[in-house]
C-alpha cells in the first residue's frame, strides 16, 4: 500500500504523546509516596521506560508481533528488528514506526506495575524483575490481543490496550504486592504523601497521553481517530465527577480522588474507544468513577498494601472496560455490534480474552516475582526502608 | 514542669510518638530540622561527583512534662528511638519556668 502521510504524521504525534505517560506514572505515584521516597517512585516509572524500551527492540517486538505461533506468541524473525523497513508494506504507514508507537505501550504497562512495590523495593531486583515480566507477561498478552493471537483470532476486541496494557499491569501488581507484602509500618504509622499537586500533575499528563494512547490506536487521521479522542474525554471527565461524587458522600471530596476518577474512566474506555459513540462513554466512565473507588475502598478495609492502587484503577478498570467493550460495541462507529444492539457473541468474546489475561497476568507474575523472592530478594533492608530509598538506593535526596 | 526536647531519626518519630501516647503523654511539638552531632555526615551522590551532607535530616520533639514524669519520658522516647547506631540523637531536658494556657490564660502546673 502507499504511505499515508496524514496517518503517519499523526501516528509520529501519537507516540510522543504516549512517551509523556511513562513520566506521568511517575509524578502520579511519586507525589502519593512519602517524601523520603519520592525520587524512588519518579525514577521506578524512567527506569521502567528505559528498560521496556532495549528489551522491546531486542526482542519483545519480535515476541508480541513476529509470525504467530499456536496462537501464543510471536516468533523470532523479527529478533533486533531484523526485516522491519521503513518503506510503508501492508500498512499505510511504516513497519519501523508501528515498532516504536508499541514501544511505548509496553513501557507504561510497565511503570504502572511499580504501584505494588513503592517504597520498599530493591532496585537490583525491580531491573530483573521488570525484564522477565515484560518478557513473559507483557509480551504474550500484546500478541494475544494484537499479534495474531488466539484472541485475535477469537474476535476479542482490545481497541487501545485495556486488556494487554491495563489488566496486565493491574492484575500484575495485585500478585506482586501478595509476595513483596506490606510497607513496614503499614496499618500502623499514617503514611503522608509527599506532595498531592505533583501527583495532579502526574495525572494532567496521563490525560494529555492518553489521547495519543487511544486516539493514535485508530492508526489513521480520520473520524475513528477524532471519535475515539472525543470518548476519551467524555469517559475521563465523567469518571473524576462520579469518583468525586461518592468519595463527597464518605468525607471530603479530595483532588486526588478526582484525577484517580478520571484515570479510572481514561483505563474503562481504552479498549472500547474505537467501537462505541459519546453516549456508552458516559456510562463507561461513569460507572469506572464508582467501581474503582470501590475497589479501592475494599482493598484499603482488608488492609493490603497494593500501595498506589494499580489493581483498583487499572486492572479493575480495565476489566470493566473489556466487558463494556462487549455491552457498547455499536455498528455506527465500527463494524462490531455489542450486547445492547442483539450479539452475545462480541461479549463473551470480550469476557474470554479479559478472563484469560486475568490469568495469565496475575499467574506468571506472581511466579516471577516468587522466584526473584526466594533468590535475590525483592525488597531492601528493613533499616533502609526507613531511612528511604531515596537515600538507601539512589544516595540522593529530594527535597533539602 | 520540664520541657524534653529530644532531637531523634525522622524514621523513628511514628514509634517515639506512640511510645510517648502510651506513656500518657499526648501534647507535643514536632520540628524538621536538621543538625550535626560527633558523626561527621554522610557522602551523597551529585552528578558524578560526591556531596557531603554534614548537616543531617533529624525531628525535634518537644514535649513538656510534669516534674514526676520526666524519667518515664525520657525512657519512652530512648527505647523507641534506638537504633544503636551512630546517629540516634540526644535528649535535653529544661526546667520550664510558667505554662500559660492561651485561651484562657490560665497558669499550668
Amino acid at each position: 500500500m502507499a504511505l499515508d502521510t496524514g496517518a503517519t504524521a499523526w501516528i509520529l504525534a501519537s507516540t510522543a504523546l504516549v512517551m509523556l505517560m511513562t513520566p506521568g506514572v511517575g509524578f502520579f505515584y511519586g507525589g502519593m509516596v512519602r517524601r523520603k521516597n519520592l525520587i524512588s517512585m519518579i525514577a521506578l516509572s524512567f527506569i521502567a521506560f528505559a528498560l521496556a524500551s532495549v528489551q522491546w527492540v531486542v526482542a519483545g517486538y519480535s515476541l508480541s508481533f513476529g509470525p504467530d505461533i499456536g496462537g501464543l506468541i510471536g516468533g523470532l524473525d523479527f529478533l533486533g528488528l531484523s526485516g522491519i523497513g521503513m518503506d510503508a508494506g501492508e500498512g499505510t504507514y511504516p513497519p519501523i514506526l508501528f515498532v516504536m508507537w508499541q514501544l511505548v505501550f509496553a513501557t507504561v504497562a510497565l511503570a504502572i506495575l511499580t504501584s505494588a512495590v513503592a517504597e520498599r523495593v530493591k532496585l537490583s531486583s525491580f531491573l530483573v524483575l521488570g525484564l522477565l515480566w515484560t518478557t513473559l507477561v507483557y509480551d504474550p498478552l500484546a500478541h494475544w490481543a494484537w499479534g495474531g493471537g488466539w484472541a485475535m483470532s477469537l474476535g476479542a476486541l482490545d481497541f487501545a490496550g485495556g486488556t494487554v496494557v491495563h489488566i496486565s499491569s493491574g492484575f500484575g501488581a495485585l500478585a506482586l504486592a501478595l509476595v513483596i507484602g506490606k510497607r513496614v509500618g503499614y496499618g500502623e504509622h499514617s503514611f503522608e504523601p509527599t506532595s498531592i499537586p505533583i501527583t495532579l500533575l502526574g495525572a494532567g499528563l496521563l490525560w494529555f497521553g492518553w489521547f495519543g494512547f487511544n486516539s493514535g490506536s485508530a492508526l489513521a487521521a480520520d473520524g475513528l481517530a477524532a471519535n475515539a479522542f472525543l470518548v476519551t474525554n467524555t469517559a475521563a471527565a465523567i469518571g473524576a465527577l462520579t469518583w468525586l461524587a461518592a468519595s463527597w458522600i464518605h468525607g471530603k471530596p479530595s483532588s486526588l480522588g478526582f484525577v484517580s476518577g478520571g484515570i479510572a474512566g481514561l483505563v474503562a474506555i481504552t479498549p472500547a474507544a474505537g467501537y462505541v459513540g459519546v453516549p456508552a462513554s458516559l456510562a463507561i466512565g461513569a460507572v469506572a468513577g464508582l467501581l474503582c473507588y470501590g475497589c479501592m475502598l475494599l482493598r484499603l478495609r482488608v488492609g493490603f498494601d497494593e500501595s498506589l492502587d494499580a489493581w483498583a484503577i487499572h486492572g479493575m478498570g480495565g476489566l470493566w472496560g473489556a466487558l463494556a467493550t462487549g455491552i457498547f460495541a455499536s455498528t455506527a462507529i465500527n463494524d462490531y455490534p455489542g450486547l445492547l444492539e442483539g450479539s452475545t457473541t462480541q461479549f463473551v468474546n470480550n469476557l474470554l480474552g479479559a478472563v484469560a489475561a486475568v490469568v495469565w497476568a496475575f499467574g506468571v507474575t506472581f511466579v516471577i516475582a516468587w522466584v526473584i523472592k526466594q533468590t535475590m530478594g525483592l525488597r531492601v533492608t528493613e533499616e533502609e526502608e526507613y531511612v528511604g530509598l531515596d537515600i538507601a538506593q539512589h544516595g540522593e535526596r529530594a527535597i533539602t | 514542669m520540664h520541657l524534653v526536647t529530644a532531637i531523634i531519626r525522622p524514621e523513628r518519630l511514628d514509634f517515639v510518638k506512640k511510645a510517648l501516647e502510651d506513656q500518657g503523654f499526648y501534647g507535643m511539638t514536632i520540628t524538621e530540622v536538621r543538625g550535626r552531632g560527633e558523626q561527621k555526615g554522610i557522602a551523597l551522590q551529585f552528578r558524578g561527583g560526591t556531596m557531603s551532607v554534614d548537616m543531617l535530616p533529624k525531628c525535634r520533639v518537644e514535649v513538656a512534662v510534669a516534674d514526676g514524669l520526666v524519667d518515664t519520658a525520657i525512657q519512652a522516647i530512648c527505647s523507641a528511638a534506638r537504633t544503636g547506631k551512630v546517629g540516634d540523637g540526644k535528649i535535653f531536658v529544661l526546667p520550664i519556668a510558667r505554662t500559660v494556657r492561651v485561651r484562657t490564660g490560665e497558669e499550668i502546673l
